[in-house]
């Protein structure tokens, strides 16, 4: 339209398209508005028709397999989990849980660590007191601290029972061997998760424990001052491993600062990738290990679901 | 920008794949929302990349500089972590006077320097107060004659020779000298250790005060 009055002969002739135009607009205007109000009204009638709810629940819910798979598919948080399972593998008396456990424990602490970040300083003067703070002051401190302690030792737990149940039930074999070396990195920064978090309290136990901890650090080969062929690569107390992790010669302030930084962000961001890896691994190997599959005597007699039941 | 068909007459010799040829670069039915009216007119190798052969040294050079800058980064993260200046107690202080010191061992500056006077008929020299097994600081022990770790329990006498626990040698021992002013200068950055199995470097002159 635009275009032709552009290329008009008279004034009249746009004069007519304006007027046109404005009858069109009013003639939209009186279908439009009452159809919408109809289309509201319909949506009190039956919420499930509107928009708005289709767009957040995207297929019907009856009870079919399809619809059930599409559940699980069409969520995000869901899909995380395997559309269909055998049943076998889920027994906890095979897997005893452990992993989920581990991950669940992983957020309890990523939620508690967070909250107990909004009260701590990791500076020399202030971080006993904040310890103290929060165990004593603070609303829902002590319960805070206590979740992420006990949380943490029960994560390491729980990581090396997993660890153990996964060597007990042969599943580090192939096609998981790859999966099984992702999970010791995962042991390794957990353990890094506990130990930069020991000295964070800034109290005896901790400075002592990580004192002796990076002392170890002394007798890395080739990377520390006492260790094999470390003097021969020109390391001492002032340029070698145990140096770059304290930030100085000594448990003081940079080796507070680094603990805290390495254990609030630096590992968990690396110990969340390789989750994602291991979780996402776990699916491509053949989704969680388990005995071989069995029917139940109870079900020997009726038809099978799924597609052995469509006809082979 | 040269058409697909222009492109290809003037390169015969280059052979694309099939699947990138411009009659497979056309699109068939409806372009998808999004696509622009150049592409839509002419399939995707109207807007696409020009479909030329590999330049082999081309690539080779990205890689180069993209392996060099990668590479050049992790170097940098390392050395960031090696910090050139360092904010922590000196090494080299004066103690007083040699004979401020009683026979035996003087713990008033562990708290202050890390280290414990220890004096016997002879001689005056400095025990630097950490653990050669993992770097805690013992405790002395009046009534045992010796000192203690804490962490993992070994035990040394009272020069600082270890006699228990896993301790593999004696306590090291700080530089002393006498400043000018007659004042017992220690510096704890200059050890002495005597290795299990090697000669001592304990009667090295700089190890102790003769008194």
């Amino acid at each position: 339209m635009p275009e032709e009055n552009g290329n008009g002969k008279n004034g009249k002739n746009g004069r007519v398209g304006l007027a046109e135009r404005v009858k069109e607009d009013l003639q939209a205007l009186k279908t439009e508005i009452p159809s919408k109000a109809k289309e509201q009204i319909e949506g009190l009638k039956d919420p499930t028709k509107t928009q708005v709810y289709t767009s957040i629940f995207r297929h019907k819910h009856d009870d079919t397999p399809r619809n059930r798979a599409l559940g699980v598919l069409s969520n995000v948080f869901l899909h995380l989990h395997p559309a269909k399972i055998n049943r076998d593998a889920v027994r906890y008396s095979y897997t005893w849980g452990m992993g989920g456990i581990t991950f669940y424990l992983f957020v309890v602490l990523t939620f508690t660590g967070v909250l107990l970040m909004f009260y701590y300083h990791p500076t020399k003067v202030q971080a006993f007191r904040d310890i103290l703070y929060l165990e004593h002051d603070v609303p829902f401190g002590k319960l805070l601290r206590n979740m992420h302690r006990w949380a943490a030792h029960l994560m390491v737990i729980a990581v090396w029972l997993h660890m153990f149940r996964v060597f007990l039930t042969g599943s580090y074999k192939k096609p998981r061997e790859f999966n099984w070396n992702i999970g010791v990195l995962l042991l390794v920064f957990t353990l890094l998760l506990s130990f930069t978090g020991y000295l964070l309290p800034d109290d005896q136990l901790g400075f002592w424990a990580v004192t002796v901890g990076t002392n170890m650090a002394r007798a890395t080969p080739l990377l520390g001052h006492e260790g094999p062929f470390g003097p021969q690569l020109g390391m001492t107390p002032y340029n070698d491993v145990r140096f770059g992790l304290l930030g100085g010669s000594i448990v003081d302030a940079n080796a507070l600062l680094r603990a805290y930084i390495w254990h609030c962000i630096g590992i968990p961001i690396v110990a969340s990738v390789l989750m994602i890896v291991h979780f996402w691994r776990v699916r491509k190997d053949g989704g969680i290990s388990g005995p071989a599959p069995v029917m139940l005597q109870s079900e020997a007699d009726k038809p099978r679901r799924g597609p052995k039941a469509a006809g082979e | 920008m040269p058409g697909p068909e222009t492109e290809v007459k003037q390169n015969p010799e280059a052979k694309a794949p099939a699947s990138r040829s411009a009659e497979a670069a056309k699109y068939v039915g409806t372009p998808a929302v999004g696509t622009s009216k150049a592409a839509a007119a002419g399939g995707v190798a109207a807007v696409g990349p020009e479909n030329g052969p590999v330049d082999s040294r081309r690539r080779r050079l990205a890689w180069v500089c993209i392996t060099a800058f990668l590479g050049a980064w992790f170097i940098a993260f390392f050395r960031f972590f090696l910090p050139r200046t360092l904010f922590e107690p000196r090494t080299s202080f004066k103690i007083g006077y040699p004979s401020d010191y009683a026979l035996g061992v003087d713990t008033k500056w562990q708290q202050k320097f890390r280290i414990w006077v220890d004096r016997t008929p002879d001689r005056l020299f400095v025990i630097y107060a950490r653990c050669t097994h993992l770097g805690c600081t013992p405790d002395w022990k009046p009534s045992e004659n010796k000192f203690k770790c804490p962490c993992h329990g070994s035990g040394y006498d009272s020069e600082g020779i270890n006699f228990e626990g896993p301790a593999p040698r004696p306590m090291d021992r700080a530089r002393v000298e006498l400043a000018p002013d007659g004042q017992i200068l220690v510096d704890v950055a200059k050890l002495y250790s005597w290795p299990k199995g090697q000669p001592t470097q304990f009667n090295d002159a700089g190890a102790y005060l003769s008194v």
